[in-house]
């Protein structure tokens, strides 16, 4: 199984353990990824919400650079550069009159043929979750996860095509493999501020409050997410959450590809989790998970 | 002023621009209020979305563009998927920054989310990715802010999560022709 890879920005500073454990659990389960070649940032919110034709430019550039890695798909893991890839495709193959303008902006001919994927629809639909299950040698058992979407995995369905826009479903059956147990918590699709991390961190403070505390309530003892900015809000300004509203969330935030790199069996330094500022390593060796 | 909902004002040179721009459907509005119902961050906006949806109706070009609403939508799409009238609200906050961008309008109250982005922007034109601390750090100059998140920095960089030097495609020079050329055609449309 072979695929063009985007990384994007966050996976290449902030979320560095993302892009670690995304690609040791790749290697270990023969899923080649290929780095497209002088990929561009997609733009972000910052571009959709300033320049439209920049903003599907962008993304087409590097879908046009992944062509040279002889992949037909790529695969990503930053749900936030997932949404503008795919929207960007859309727009290619859905509006001529669109597609002309893109085209001409990036200065090349481009007709959608490049096909973007989420890591989780990878794993649980090419490479199949009873495969998966399969991989699995140091079970989970007994671990509580509540599995943390977000927005731009899921919406909208209509473009992204992922799951369900209320209660998706394809992170918690992937964790499942690992003999790991998620919760039902009504905090699955809420937004957790995202972009507004540096503008008006306020914002981010009360959302991702609301978060740890809907996750928490349900008995989940970690968060899984798949998008660096999630998991930046939730980890990062956790000690702020705190500070602010007077509660004392420990709760570790993993990416999920940690923890099924964890039910592999994979050196927790490699998956890169001793990143992260709520340190998730005292939990694990509770849990007799890490040594 | 009082508005009322006719013909007339339902036809307003602002509602045929936006709903243009946005390729959807504003008047099909019936205020049911889902959009405000799920919007995060509807408590601090100074008019709900589906009062922004009455208004763009009305044809209120000046009060829509002044709020703060569009400038603190964080694009998490909740209101689009939940609409039964189909109406992509997400887009038309989209297609309003947009209009309020090539107008050069910014409310004073949230101009720093105008400026975040001009300078996350500029990075990209520079290196084709993204130079998180340069962001950070020119943002937090130029909004008067030199120490917000300055703990952060430390904690960040001894983990490896910070990159001191910015990481640059090799073929730079063809993004800023891609930011010229799509400046040129959204200025032509």
């Amino acid at each position: 199984m072979k695929y063009a890879y985007y990384p994007g920005c966050s996976l290449h500073s902030t979320s560095r353990e993302y892009d670690m454990s995304a690609k040791e659990v790749s290697t270990r389960l023969g899923i080649e990824l290929i780095e497209a070649p002088d990929w561009v940032c997609c733009g972000a919110t910052p571009a959709h919400v300033t320049m439209h034709v920049l903003s599907q430019a962008l993304p087409v550039k590097s879908l046009i650079n992944a062509k040279q890695t002889g992949a037909d798909t790529m695969a990503v893991c930053c749900a936030a550069c997932f949404s503008r890839l795919k929207i960007a495709n859309y727009h290619v193959l859905n509006d001529p009159g669109k597609k002309a303008k893109i085209n001409r902006a990036v200065g090349a001919e481009y007709n959608g043929e490049v096909a973007v994927k989420h890591l989780l629809e990878i794993l649980a639909k090419d490479f199949g979750l009873e495969n998966l299950k399969g991989k699995m040698t140091a079970k989970l058992d007994g671990l509580k996860v509540a599995c943390y979407y977000g927005c731009l995995l899921v919406r909208p369905r209509k473009i992204m095509q992922f799951d369900d826009e209320e209660n998706p479903t394809i992170m918690d059956a992937v964790v499942e493999t690992t003999g790991a147990k998620t919760v039902d918590w009504p905090g699955k699709v809420e937004c957790c501020g995202a972009s507004f991390s540096i503008t008006k961190t306020g914002v981010v403070l009360r959302l991702c409050r609301d978060i740890l505390q809907l996750a928490s309530d349900a008995g989940a003892e970690c968060i899984a997410v798949a998008c660096p900015l999630c998991q930046s809000n939730l980890d990062l300004r956790q000690p702020e959450v705190n500070k602010k509203y007077d509660k004392k969330f420990d709760m570790p935030v993993l990416y999920f590809t940690q923890i099924l790199g964890l039910a592999m069996g994979i050196d927790w330094k490699k998956l890169g989790l001793d990143k992260h500022i709520v340190s998730p390593l005292k939990f694990l060796k509770g849990k007799n998970i890490i040594k | 002023m009082k508005y009322l909902l006719n013909v007339k004002n339902l036809n307003s040179e602002f509602v045929r621009e936006i709903q243009a721009e946005s390729k959807t459907r504003i008047l099909h509005c019936y205020q049911c209020g889902k959009c405000s119902a799920g919007c995060p961050i509807a408590n601090e906006m100074e008019y709900k979305p589906n009062q922004i949806i009455r208004m763009i109706q009305l044809g209120m070009e000046e009060s829509v563009l002044k709020a703060n609403t569009m400038w603190l939508c964080a694009s998490c799409i909740t209101c689009t998927v939940r609409c039964p009238r189909e109406i992509d609200i997400a887009e038309i906050m989209d297609v309003l920054r947009r209009y309020a961008f090539k107008r050069g309008i910014f409310p004073a109250a949230v101009a720093d989310i105008p400026v975040f982005n001009r300078i996350f922007l500029r990075n990209i034109k520079l290196f084709g990715r993204l130079y998180e601390l340069g962001l950070i750090g020119f943002f937090n100059l130029l909004t008067g802010n030199p120490f917000k998140d300055v703990l952060l920095g430390p904690k960040m960089f001894f983990k490896g999560k910070i990159n001191l030097i910015p990481e640059r495609i090799k073929n730079a020079s063809e993004i800023k022709d891609i930011f010229k050329r799509s400046a040129e055609i959204e200025h032509s449309d």
